[in-house]
Protein backbone atom coordinates (compact mmCIF):
# COMPACT_ATOMS: atom_id res chain seq x y z
CA UNK A 1 0.00 0.00 0.00
CA UNK A 2 0.95 3.51 -0.85
CA UNK A 3 1.38 5.54 2.44
CA UNK A 4 3.67 8.66 3.48
CA UNK A 5 5.30 6.69 6.21
CA UNK A 6 7.17 10.31 7.87
CA UNK A 7 4.85 13.26 6.73
CA UNK A 8 2.90 13.53 10.60
CA UNK A 9 5.00 14.62 13.36
CA UNK A 10 5.07 17.41 15.80
CA UNK A 11 9.40 17.49 15.85
CA UNK A 12 11.16 21.03 14.83
CA UNK A 13 11.52 20.02 11.51
CA UNK A 14 8.29 19.34 10.56
CA UNK A 15 6.88 22.59 12.22
CA UNK A 16 9.49 24.67 9.49
CA UNK A 17 7.99 26.37 6.98
CA UNK A 18 7.42 23.87 4.15
CA UNK A 19 8.98 26.62 1.48
CA UNK A 20 12.13 26.79 3.38
CA UNK A 21 12.43 23.13 3.81
CA UNK A 22 11.96 22.60 -0.18
CA UNK A 23 14.31 25.67 -1.09
CA UNK A 24 16.93 24.22 1.03
CA UNK A 25 16.70 20.49 0.17
CA UNK A 26 16.92 21.39 -3.26
CA UNK A 27 20.00 23.58 -2.51
CA UNK A 28 21.74 21.20 -0.53
CA UNK A 29 21.42 18.01 -2.81
CA UNK A 30 22.86 20.84 -5.59
CA UNK A 31 25.81 21.26 -3.33
CA UNK A 32 26.26 17.62 -2.22
CA UNK A 33 25.85 16.24 -5.53
CA UNK A 34 28.62 18.52 -7.02
CA UNK A 35 31.22 18.41 -4.37
CA UNK A 36 33.96 15.96 -4.77
CA UNK A 37 36.14 16.93 -1.90
CA UNK A 38 36.13 14.47 1.43
CA UNK A 39 35.54 17.48 3.87
CA UNK A 40 33.08 18.78 1.98
CA UNK A 41 31.43 15.44 2.34
CA UNK A 42 31.73 14.49 5.78
CA UNK A 43 31.03 18.00 6.51
CA UNK A 44 27.65 17.48 4.57
CA UNK A 45 27.06 14.25 5.86
CA UNK A 46 27.01 15.68 9.27
CA UNK A 47 24.72 18.28 8.50
CA UNK A 48 22.50 15.44 6.79
CA UNK A 49 22.55 13.69 10.24
CA UNK A 50 21.64 17.04 12.20
CA UNK A 51 18.73 17.12 9.64
CA UNK A 52 17.56 13.89 10.39
CA UNK A 53 17.98 14.82 14.28
CA UNK A 54 15.88 17.27 14.15
CA UNK A 55 13.34 15.27 12.23
CA UNK A 56 13.58 13.16 14.90
CA UNK A 57 12.07 10.13 12.75
CA UNK A 58 12.09 6.26 13.18
CA UNK A 59 15.44 5.06 12.68
CA UNK A 60 14.77 1.97 11.71
CA UNK A 61 12.15 2.64 8.96
CA UNK A 62 15.07 5.25 7.93
CA UNK A 63 17.52 2.97 6.96
CA UNK A 64 15.02 1.02 5.64
CA UNK A 65 14.77 3.38 2.96
CA UNK A 66 18.47 3.83 2.58
CA UNK A 67 18.79 0.02 1.67
CA UNK A 68 16.76 0.62 -1.32
CA UNK A 69 19.76 2.67 -2.45
CA UNK A 70 22.34 0.88 -1.63
CA UNK A 71 21.36 -1.89 -3.75
CA UNK A 72 23.00 0.31 -6.55
CA UNK A 73 25.48 1.23 -4.37
CA UNK A 74 26.89 -2.70 -4.22
CA UNK A 75 27.08 -2.98 -7.78
CA UNK A 76 29.25 0.16 -8.05
CA UNK A 77 31.55 -1.31 -5.61
CA UNK A 78 31.42 -4.89 -7.55
CA UNK A 79 32.68 -2.76 -10.53
CA UNK A 80 34.60 0.60 -10.20
CA UNK A 81 37.15 -0.82 -8.16
CA UNK A 82 37.94 -3.45 -10.59
CA UNK A 83 37.48 -1.77 -13.88
CA UNK A 84 38.92 2.49 -12.98
CA UNK A 85 42.41 2.42 -14.60
CA UNK A 86 45.02 3.82 -12.20
CA UNK A 87 47.21 3.09 -9.43
CA UNK A 88 47.03 -0.26 -7.96
CA UNK A 89 45.67 -0.19 -4.09
CA UNK A 90 45.85 -3.46 -3.60
CA UNK A 91 45.09 -7.07 -5.37
CA UNK A 92 43.41 -10.11 -4.30
CA UNK A 93 44.53 -13.16 -6.40
CA UNK A 94 43.92 -11.63 -10.22
CA UNK A 95 41.98 -9.27 -9.13
CA UNK A 96 43.40 -5.55 -8.37
CA UNK A 97 41.75 -3.04 -7.11
CA UNK A 98 42.82 0.61 -8.12
CA UNK A 99 43.39 3.79 -5.86
CA UNK A 100 41.15 5.84 -8.31
CA UNK A 101 38.41 3.35 -8.39
CA UNK A 102 37.50 3.30 -4.36
CA UNK A 103 37.87 6.42 -4.37
CA UNK A 104 34.95 7.23 -6.90
CA UNK A 105 32.67 4.32 -5.40
CA UNK A 106 33.08 5.74 -1.77
CA UNK A 107 32.56 9.58 -3.41
CA UNK A 108 29.38 8.19 -4.45
CA UNK A 109 28.19 5.92 -1.73
CA UNK A 110 29.01 9.06 0.16
CA UNK A 111 26.62 11.67 -1.85
CA UNK A 112 23.97 9.53 -2.36
CA UNK A 113 23.52 8.79 1.22
CA UNK A 114 23.73 12.68 2.29
CA UNK A 115 21.13 13.26 -0.29
CA UNK A 116 18.59 10.75 0.14
CA UNK A 117 18.86 11.47 4.37
CA UNK A 118 18.75 15.36 3.54
CA UNK A 119 15.74 14.65 1.28
CA UNK A 120 13.90 12.42 4.30
CA UNK A 121 14.48 14.93 6.68
CA UNK A 122 13.53 18.05 4.83
CA UNK A 123 10.79 16.55 2.30
CA UNK A 124 9.31 13.16 3.06
CA UNK A 125 7.89 15.03 6.72
CA UNK A 126 5.29 17.29 4.76
CA UNK A 127 2.15 15.60 3.25
CA UNK A 128 2.01 16.25 -0.37
CA UNK A 129 -1.18 18.32 -0.37
CA UNK A 130 1.17 20.66 1.59
CA UNK A 131 4.36 20.17 -0.63
CA UNK A 132 2.07 21.06 -3.74
CA UNK A 133 1.12 24.15 -2.28
CA UNK A 134 4.07 25.52 -1.52
CA UNK A 135 5.67 24.64 -4.56
CA UNK A 136 2.55 26.87 -6.05
CA UNK A 137 4.02 29.54 -3.54
CA UNK A 138 7.50 29.12 -4.86
CA UNK A 139 6.05 30.18 -8.58
CA UNK A 140 6.22 26.40 -10.23
CA UNK A 141 3.95 26.91 -13.49
CA UNK A 142 0.02 26.41 -12.07
CA UNK A 143 -0.50 23.80 -14.38
CA UNK A 144 2.23 21.77 -13.23
CA UNK A 145 0.50 22.02 -9.33
CA UNK A 146 -2.67 20.75 -11.04
CA UNK A 147 -1.36 18.02 -12.01
CA UNK A 148 0.88 17.06 -9.35
CA UNK A 149 -2.76 18.16 -6.69
CA UNK A 150 -4.54 15.94 -8.84
CA UNK A 151 -2.40 12.86 -9.33
CA UNK A 152 -1.99 12.85 -5.60
CA UNK A 153 -5.44 12.81 -5.15
CA UNK A 154 -6.02 9.47 -7.62
CA UNK A 155 -3.35 7.64 -6.94
CA UNK A 156 -5.05 6.43 -4.07
CA UNK A 157 -8.47 5.97 -6.03
CA UNK A 158 -6.46 3.75 -8.65
CA UNK A 159 -4.18 1.87 -6.85
CA UNK A 160 -8.24 0.88 -5.04
CA UNK A 161 -9.18 0.03 -8.44
CA UNK A 162 -6.04 -2.16 -9.25
CA UNK A 163 -6.65 -4.38 -6.17
CA UNK A 164 -9.97 -5.05 -7.01
CA UNK A 165 -8.93 -6.19 -10.73
CA UNK A 166 -5.87 -7.97 -8.69
CA UNK A 167 -9.05 -9.70 -6.38
CA UNK A 168 -11.13 -10.66 -9.34
CA UNK A 169 -8.47 -12.61 -11.29
CA UNK A 170 -7.53 -14.21 -7.98
CA UNK A 171 -10.78 -15.64 -7.29
CA UNK A 172 -11.04 -16.55 -10.86
CA UNK A 173 -7.93 -18.68 -10.29
CA UNK A 174 -5.03 -16.87 -11.65
CA UNK A 175 -1.77 -17.44 -10.95
CA UNK A 176 1.07 -15.81 -12.93
CA UNK A 177 3.76 -17.44 -14.55
CA UNK A 178 6.21 -16.94 -17.31
CA UNK A 179 3.52 -17.28 -20.06
CA UNK A 180 1.26 -16.15 -23.27
CA UNK A 181 -1.36 -15.74 -20.62
CA UNK A 182 -0.07 -14.40 -17.81
CA UNK A 183 1.37 -11.47 -20.09
CA UNK A 184 -2.14 -11.08 -21.85
CA UNK A 185 -3.72 -11.02 -18.55
CA UNK A 186 -1.45 -8.07 -17.03
CA UNK A 187 -1.68 -6.05 -19.84
CA UNK A 188 -5.70 -6.08 -19.93
CA UNK A 189 -5.52 -5.02 -16.29
CA UNK A 190 -3.03 -2.19 -17.56
CA UNK A 191 -5.19 -1.58 -20.50
CA UNK A 192 -8.64 -1.59 -17.53
CA UNK A 193 -6.90 0.61 -15.13
CA UNK A 194 -6.33 3.44 -18.30
CA UNK A 195 -10.10 3.09 -19.67
CA UNK A 196 -11.26 3.16 -16.20
CA UNK A 197 -9.25 6.19 -15.23
CA UNK A 198 -10.40 8.20 -18.32
CA UNK A 199 -13.90 7.59 -17.46
CA UNK A 200 -13.00 8.91 -13.95
CA UNK A 201 -11.40 11.81 -15.51
CA UNK A 202 -14.46 13.42 -17.65
CA UNK A 203 -16.64 12.58 -14.31
CA UNK A 204 -14.13 14.71 -12.03
CA UNK A 205 -14.06 17.25 -15.20
CA UNK A 206 -18.01 17.42 -15.00
CA UNK A 207 -18.37 17.42 -11.09
CA UNK A 208 -15.24 20.72 -11.09
CA UNK A 209 -17.08 22.69 -13.71
CA UNK A 210 -20.77 21.95 -11.81
CA UNK A 211 -19.30 23.37 -8.61
CA UNK A 212 -17.71 26.15 -10.60
CA UNK A 213 -13.63 25.04 -9.90
CA UNK A 214 -11.91 28.70 -11.61
CA UNK A 215 -8.53 26.90 -11.65
CA UNK A 216 -7.38 27.74 -8.03
CA UNK A 217 -6.69 25.33 -5.34
CA UNK A 218 -7.36 26.25 -1.52
CA UNK A 219 -5.09 25.76 0.99
CA UNK A 220 -6.41 24.92 4.59
CA UNK A 221 -2.90 25.29 6.24
CA UNK A 222 -1.35 28.60 6.50
CA UNK A 223 2.01 29.93 5.56
CA UNK A 224 2.97 31.78 8.44
CA UNK A 225 6.89 32.83 8.86
CA UNK A 226 8.02 32.28 12.58
CA UNK A 227 11.26 32.99 14.39
CA UNK A 228 12.29 30.01 14.33
CA UNK A 229 12.18 29.58 10.73
CA UNK A 230 14.16 32.76 9.54
CA UNK A 231 16.50 31.32 12.69
CA UNK A 232 16.58 27.99 10.50
CA UNK A 233 17.05 29.59 7.48
CA UNK A 234 20.41 31.42 9.05
CA UNK A 235 21.94 28.38 9.88
CA UNK A 236 21.24 26.48 6.63
CA UNK A 237 22.58 29.49 4.90
CA UNK A 238 25.66 29.29 7.03
CA UNK A 239 25.91 25.65 6.78
CA UNK A 240 25.69 25.87 3.10
CA UNK A 241 28.56 28.74 2.84
CA UNK A 242 30.93 26.22 4.66
CA UNK A 243 30.62 23.61 2.74
CA UNK A 244 30.93 25.43 -0.59
CA UNK A 245 34.22 26.64 0.64
CA UNK A 246 35.64 23.48 1.97
CA UNK A 247 35.06 22.18 -1.65
CA UNK A 248 36.67 25.09 -3.45
CA UNK A 249 39.61 25.81 -0.75
CA UNK A 250 42.31 23.69 -0.41
CA UNK A 251 43.55 22.90 3.17
CA UNK B 1 13.87 2.83 -14.56
CA UNK B 2 16.10 5.40 -12.35
CA UNK B 3 19.31 6.61 -12.08
CA UNK B 4 19.93 7.51 -8.20
CA UNK B 5 21.19 10.31 -6.97
CA UNK B 6 24.97 11.63 -5.84
CA UNK B 7 26.00 9.54 -9.31
CA UNK B 8 26.20 11.98 -12.11
CA UNK B 9 28.28 14.87 -13.07
CA UNK B 10 27.08 18.57 -13.17
CA UNK B 11 26.93 18.90 -17.00
CA UNK B 12 25.01 15.98 -16.99
CA UNK B 13 22.26 16.78 -14.61
CA UNK B 14 22.20 20.38 -16.13
CA UNK B 15 21.72 19.00 -19.43
CA UNK B 16 18.35 16.81 -18.23
CA UNK B 17 17.48 19.47 -16.66
CA UNK B 18 17.03 21.56 -19.42
CA UNK B 19 15.82 18.47 -21.36
CA UNK B 20 13.09 17.77 -19.16
CA UNK B 21 12.39 21.63 -18.57
CA UNK B 22 11.85 22.52 -22.89
CA UNK B 23 9.77 19.25 -23.01
CA UNK B 24 7.81 20.12 -20.47
CA UNK B 25 7.24 23.37 -21.41
CA UNK B 26 6.02 21.99 -24.60
CA UNK B 27 3.78 19.12 -23.28
CA UNK B 28 2.00 22.06 -21.04
CA UNK B 29 1.46 24.29 -23.56
CA UNK B 30 -0.63 21.47 -25.41
CA UNK B 31 -2.32 20.55 -22.38
CA UNK B 32 -4.62 23.48 -21.84
CA UNK B 33 -6.93 22.91 -18.53
CA UNK B 34 -9.82 21.49 -19.64
CA UNK B 35 -7.62 18.25 -20.35
CA UNK B 36 -5.39 18.34 -17.11
CA UNK B 37 -8.15 16.05 -14.68
CA UNK B 38 -7.47 13.85 -18.08
CA UNK B 39 -3.63 13.80 -17.89
CA UNK B 40 -3.24 13.94 -13.94
CA UNK B 41 -5.65 11.02 -13.74
CA UNK B 42 -3.77 8.84 -16.67
CA UNK B 43 -0.37 10.09 -14.59
CA UNK B 44 -2.13 8.48 -11.55
CA UNK B 45 -2.98 5.07 -13.08
CA UNK B 46 0.64 5.10 -14.98
CA UNK B 47 1.91 5.63 -11.24
CA UNK B 48 0.16 2.49 -9.90
CA UNK B 49 0.89 0.21 -13.30
CA UNK B 50 4.44 0.73 -12.60
CA UNK B 51 3.67 -0.78 -9.51
CA UNK B 52 2.99 -3.88 -11.06
CA UNK B 53 5.04 -6.73 -10.84
CA UNK B 54 5.56 -8.81 -13.96
CA UNK B 55 6.68 -12.52 -13.24
CA UNK B 56 9.79 -13.93 -15.35
CA UNK B 57 11.49 -16.95 -15.35
CA UNK B 58 12.01 -16.94 -11.40
CA UNK B 59 12.34 -13.64 -10.66
CA UNK B 60 9.72 -10.58 -11.38
CA UNK B 61 9.78 -7.05 -12.82
CA UNK B 62 7.94 -4.19 -12.50
CA UNK B 63 6.02 -2.39 -15.92
CA UNK B 64 7.81 1.12 -17.03
CA UNK B 65 4.98 1.56 -19.74
CA UNK B 66 6.68 4.66 -20.77
CA UNK B 67 5.74 3.51 -24.34
CA UNK B 68 2.29 3.60 -23.65
CA UNK B 69 2.16 7.16 -22.26
CA UNK B 70 3.54 8.52 -25.06
CA UNK B 71 0.73 7.15 -27.11
CA UNK B 72 -2.29 7.90 -24.65
CA UNK B 73 -0.70 11.41 -24.14
CA UNK B 74 1.89 12.65 -26.79
CA UNK B 75 4.08 15.46 -25.76
CA UNK B 76 1.93 15.79 -22.59
CA UNK B 77 4.48 12.35 -21.35
CA UNK B 78 6.20 14.68 -20.28
CA UNK B 79 4.62 17.08 -17.23
CA UNK B 80 2.85 13.58 -16.60
CA UNK B 81 6.38 11.57 -15.97
CA UNK B 82 7.78 14.61 -14.27
CA UNK B 83 4.76 14.43 -12.01
CA UNK B 84 4.89 10.72 -11.51
CA UNK B 85 8.46 10.85 -10.29
CA UNK B 86 7.82 13.54 -8.23
CA UNK B 87 4.92 11.90 -6.09
CA UNK B 88 7.68 8.36 -6.65
CA UNK B 89 9.92 10.38 -4.61
CA UNK B 90 8.26 11.50 -2.24
CA UNK B 91 5.79 8.40 -0.86
CA UNK B 92 8.33 6.05 -2.06
CA UNK B 93 11.42 7.88 0.07
CA UNK B 94 13.74 7.62 -3.65
CA UNK B 95 14.42 11.40 -3.29
CA UNK B 96 15.58 12.62 -6.67
CA UNK B 97 15.80 16.30 -6.48
CA UNK B 98 19.04 16.93 -8.41
CA UNK B 99 18.00 13.97 -10.78
CA UNK B 100 14.37 15.00 -11.77
CA UNK B 101 15.54 16.00 -14.80
CA UNK B 102 17.59 13.42 -15.80
CA UNK B 103 14.93 10.99 -14.69
CA UNK B 104 11.93 12.79 -16.68
CA UNK B 105 14.21 13.00 -19.42
CA UNK B 106 15.08 9.35 -20.05
CA UNK B 107 12.07 8.16 -19.80
CA UNK B 108 9.34 11.02 -21.34
CA UNK B 109 11.73 11.42 -24.33
CA UNK B 110 11.39 8.08 -25.55
CA UNK B 111 7.30 8.23 -24.76
CA UNK B 112 7.52 11.14 -27.48
CA UNK B 113 9.51 9.83 -29.53
CA UNK B 114 7.29 6.41 -29.86
CA UNK B 115 4.15 8.67 -29.79
CA UNK B 116 5.78 9.95 -33.41
CA UNK B 117 6.73 7.07 -34.39
CA UNK B 118 3.77 4.46 -33.79
CA UNK B 119 1.15 7.08 -33.03
CA UNK B 120 -0.05 6.62 -36.59
CA UNK B 121 -0.14 3.12 -36.77
CA UNK B 122 -2.18 2.15 -33.98
CA UNK B 123 -5.22 2.61 -36.06
CA UNK B 124 -4.57 0.76 -39.00
CA UNK B 125 -5.47 -3.15 -39.60
CA UNK B 126 -4.93 -5.14 -36.44
CA UNK B 127 -1.93 -7.43 -37.15
CA UNK B 128 0.08 -3.45 -38.46
CA UNK B 129 -1.32 -2.10 -35.01
CA UNK B 130 -0.04 -4.83 -32.67
CA UNK B 131 3.30 -5.02 -34.58
CA UNK B 132 3.57 -1.14 -33.84
CA UNK B 133 2.63 -1.79 -30.35
CA UNK B 134 4.79 -4.21 -29.60
CA UNK B 135 7.85 -1.90 -31.21
CA UNK B 136 6.23 0.78 -29.34
CA UNK B 137 6.68 -0.94 -26.11
CA UNK B 138 10.27 -2.30 -26.75
CA UNK B 139 11.97 1.00 -28.10
CA UNK B 140 10.72 3.01 -25.20
CA UNK B 141 12.48 0.95 -23.17
CA UNK B 142 15.30 0.18 -25.34
CA UNK B 143 16.16 4.11 -25.50
CA UNK B 144 15.19 4.45 -22.21
CA UNK B 145 18.15 2.57 -21.47
CA UNK B 146 20.65 3.71 -24.08
CA UNK B 147 20.13 7.12 -22.45
CA UNK B 148 20.66 6.03 -18.96
CA UNK B 149 23.90 4.30 -20.29
CA UNK B 150 24.47 7.43 -22.19
CA UNK B 151 23.94 9.38 -19.33
CA UNK B 152 26.35 7.25 -16.79
CA UNK B 153 29.13 7.70 -19.99
CA UNK B 154 29.18 11.26 -20.09
CA UNK B 155 29.35 11.16 -16.32
CA UNK B 156 32.51 8.96 -16.77
CA UNK B 157 33.66 6.96 -19.21
CA UNK B 158 34.90 3.98 -16.60
CA UNK B 159 31.06 3.56 -16.19
CA UNK B 160 31.00 1.83 -19.62
CA UNK B 161 30.59 -1.70 -17.54
CA UNK B 162 27.83 -0.45 -16.05
CA UNK B 163 26.34 1.42 -18.66
CA UNK B 164 26.69 -2.28 -20.39
CA UNK B 165 25.18 -4.04 -17.95
CA UNK B 166 22.19 -1.64 -17.28
CA UNK B 167 21.13 -2.30 -21.12
CA UNK B 168 21.86 -6.18 -21.20
CA UNK B 169 19.59 -6.25 -18.10
CA UNK B 170 16.82 -4.64 -19.53
CA UNK B 171 16.82 -6.61 -22.73
CA UNK B 172 13.86 -9.25 -21.14
CA UNK B 173 12.01 -6.18 -19.82
CA UNK B 174 12.42 -4.36 -23.50
CA UNK B 175 10.58 -8.01 -24.37
CA UNK B 176 7.88 -7.87 -22.05
CA UNK B 177 6.77 -4.61 -22.33
CA UNK B 178 6.86 -4.92 -25.90
CA UNK B 179 4.12 -8.02 -25.27
CA UNK B 180 2.37 -6.17 -22.71
CA UNK B 181 2.14 -2.96 -25.06
CA UNK B 182 0.74 -5.08 -28.03
CA UNK B 183 -1.87 -7.08 -25.70
CA UNK B 184 -3.08 -3.50 -24.14
CA UNK B 185 -3.06 -1.42 -27.28
CA UNK B 186 -5.50 -4.27 -28.79
CA UNK B 187 -7.67 -3.99 -25.15
CA UNK B 188 -7.99 -0.28 -25.84
CA UNK B 189 -9.30 -0.63 -29.43
CA UNK B 190 -12.00 -2.92 -28.43
CA UNK B 191 -12.71 -1.03 -25.19
CA UNK B 192 -11.81 2.61 -25.49
CA UNK B 193 -10.51 3.46 -28.90
CA UNK B 194 -11.22 6.88 -28.52
CA UNK B 195 -8.22 6.95 -25.90
CA UNK B 196 -5.64 5.80 -28.66
CA UNK B 197 -3.95 8.58 -31.00
CA UNK B 198 -5.42 8.89 -34.53
CA UNK B 199 -8.80 7.58 -33.64
CA UNK B 200 -11.48 9.60 -35.98
CA UNK B 201 -14.96 7.72 -35.79
CA UNK B 202 -17.30 9.19 -33.54
CA UNK B 203 -17.00 9.31 -29.72
CA UNK B 204 -20.37 7.36 -28.36
CA UNK B 205 -20.50 8.38 -24.52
Amino acid sequence: MIEETFAYGSSVMHRIDPRFRVVFATIFSFVAALSTRFPALIAALILSVLLLCMARLNLLKVIKKLMAAWGFILLLWLVLPLTVKGEPLFSVGPLIFTRPGIILSLQITLKSNIILLAYIAMITTMNLATLGHSLKRLRVPDKIIHLFLLTYRYIFVIEQEYYRLVWAIKTRGFRPGTNRHTYRTYAYIVGMLFVRASERANRVHQAMICRGFKGRFYSLSKFSVMRQDWLWTSFMSLAMIVLVILEWINI
Amino acid sequence: MHISEGVLSGPVLASGIALAAAGTAIGLKRLDYDRIPHAAILSAAFFVASLVHVPIGPSSVHLILNGIVGLLLGWGAFPAILTALLLQGVLFQFGGITTLGVNTTIMALPAVICYYLFGCMIQKKSYIAYISAFACGFISVFLSAIMVGAALMFTQESFLGIAAAVIIAHLPVMIIEGVVAAFCVAFLKKVQPELLPGFSGSINS
